[in-house]
């Protein structure tokens, strides 16, 4: 049974080329730039965008976010938030967007989210509990969070390390095909992904994404306005979230999970079954997230997801059920919490059908994922094109 | 080799709430807290219980026994002042009370494996005795 019906729709997205650095450039500049690119997209006065949804990291403003983006853009925007869930924030923005068109308080809202990569990067302000007990201990940042999930996973069920690697490599394949990916022309081998360097163990290199500037936005408006721009409408048939813990520690399992109950949730609202879905845009900012996730999704049984994967022929636009065109965050980059919106954009592209050298044949249907912090913060979308 | 003593690392940001756990771990103690309404161990140092809300916590020594949930052997360490004595290993220790504490996990040079026993080790890291475990 449909939960959400099909009352909002994707009808403008925007992408910036990711860069390794932005010198003198301020977040708020790129996502004007990119937001202009959406508007554009989805044929639309910006005027007639009326909702606003940013993220928490714009530039140096701790507070107001929403205020500052809508100030400098121009926009008196009828409502307006900050949807702070790390890489699931993108698709976090979707669901309350149509949420608040639902409830009346906004006809179309631009979802945005963007950072600069000005040196020097600035070290974490926190002073909360990740800070006070796991940093002491020498664990900081997300890479050795996601090695110790990776571990436990490798250990629970045995898998290889080029189950893993398949995945890596499978994204930069991906990202040959994609101009815009910080790795197009830039190919990785499974043997290439593991006689990268050993970072903290078991994850390498090649199996971390490279962080980026850039910036992502959608515009996501009622069904039938949508049916006025220039594309098909991408509708949301169904959405799932869910948020568990911060820090590794905490974790209530480590070899699964919000996404789980996020997915089963999103699904469950559309109505289809995962085999249904003719595109998987999962997030991943490591290897063993996509893993995680292909598990988690009830694509294959835990601990078989590299069987799944061989049996998948791979992640290009011709497998079974296509993984992350556009290279993914490993092959494209990951522009901080825009990452997430790639996957977003990604699905929007191949459901209106014009994806120039990765299009999916017959693209109907699409699987979203976001995910943030340690494995802790998901939400799933269920995409459609409109009939 | 450089010394966990030596490091220049971040100490922990303690709060009043927490003083009395890094008071224990300066003393060699692990500190947790128990809820005196529902039985549940709590860890890190909370306010409330978070199974049933209760103000009713208690600090407990913990007998500092557990097992490797998981752990990462830090070749790059995500700040620098650890960069002087990596390799080195971190992991998900999962107290015998219940609660799981991530730690700087000492091994003597073996490679540890998931659900080794382990035993508190306290240890300066950077001039603060911090409860760190070793395998058994």
């Amino acid at each position: 049974m449909r939960y959400l019906r099909p009352r909002a729709a994707i009808a403008g997205i925007g992408e910036l080329k990711p860069q390794r650095r932005t010198d003198g450039i301020t977040t708020l500049e790129l996502l004007m730039r990119v937001s202009a690119e959406a508007i554009r997209d989805a044929a639309m006065a910006p005027q007639a965008i009326d909702g606003l949804l940013v993220a928490p990291q714009v530039g140096e403003t701790p507070q107001h976010v929403p205020a500052t983006v809508a100030e400098y853009f121009g926009m008196r925007p009828t409502m307006a938030n900050t949807v702070d869930l790390g890489g699931a924030s993108g698709t976090g923005m979707v669901w309350r967007a149509a949420a608040a068109i639902a409830a009346g308080q906004c006809e179309s809202v631009l979802c945005v989210i963007g950072n600069h990569r000005n040196s020097p990067a600035p070290r974490s302000p926190n002073r909360n509990p990740a800070r006070e007990f796991d940093t002491p201990f020498g664990a900081s940042g997300a890479n050795t969070s996601y090695a110790l999930l990776m571990q436990a996973h490798m250990a629970r069920y045995g898998c290889t390390a080029e189950d893993y690697a398949e995945i890596a490599a499978g994204s930069r394949t991906n990202a040959q095909s994609n101009p815009m990916a910080i790795f197009y022309g830039k190919p990785a081998s499974v043997e290439d992904v593991l006689a990268s360097p050993m970072i903290t163990s078991p994850l390498h290199l090649l199996e971390i994404v490279m962080p980026v500037a850039g910036a992502d936005a959608v515009i996501v408006t009622t069904a039938e306005t949508a049916n006025q721009g220039p594309h098909r409408p991408v509708h949301l048939l169904g959405a799932g979230e869910k948020v568990t813990h911060r820090v590794v520690s905490q974790a209530p399992e480590l070899t699964s999970g919000p996404l789980k109950f996020a997915i089963e949730r999103a699904l469950s609202q559309s109505a289809m079954t995962i085999e249904e879905m003719d595109f998987l845009s999962l997030y991943d900012c490591y290897t063993i997230m996509v893993a995680t996730t292909i598990e988690d999704a009830g694509l294959c049984k835990p601990g078989e997801f590299g069987a799944w994967f061989k049996h998948n022929g791979g992640m290009g636009p011709q497998a079974r059920q296509p993984i992350n065109t556009h290279g993914g965050q490993l092959g494209f980059g990951q522009p901080d919490l825009a990452g997430g919106m790639t996957h977003l954009v990604e699905a929007v592209r191949q459901i209106r059908g014009n994806t120039p050298g990765r299009q999916i044949d017959g693209c109907e249907t699409a699987l979203v994922t976001g995910n943030g912090a340690t494995m802790s913060e998901a939400v799933a979308l269920i995409l459609g094109g409109a009939p | 080799m450089t010394a966990f003593e030596d490091l220049a690392v971040p100490g922990p940001t303690t709060t009043p709430l927490s003083e009395p756990f890094w008071q224990a771990a300066e003393e060699g103690r692990l500190l947790i807290q128990r809820c005196i309404e529902c039985g549940y161990a709590v860890f890190y140092p909370r306010p409330l219980c978070t199974n049933c809300w209760a103000d009713a916590l208690c600090w407990e020594e913990a007998s500092g026994k557990g097992k490797l949930k998981s752990f990462s052997k830090i070749l790059k360490p995500g700040h620098p002042g650890w960069a002087s004595i990596a390799p080195f290993f971190v992991g998900l220790v999962q107290l015998t009370e219940g609660p799981t504490m991530l730690s700087t996990v000492l091994t003597g040079g073996r490679e540890p494996s998931i659900d080794a026993p382990l035993s508190l080790t306290p240890t300066n890291v950077g001039g603060r005795i911090l409860p760190c475990f070793s395998l058994t």
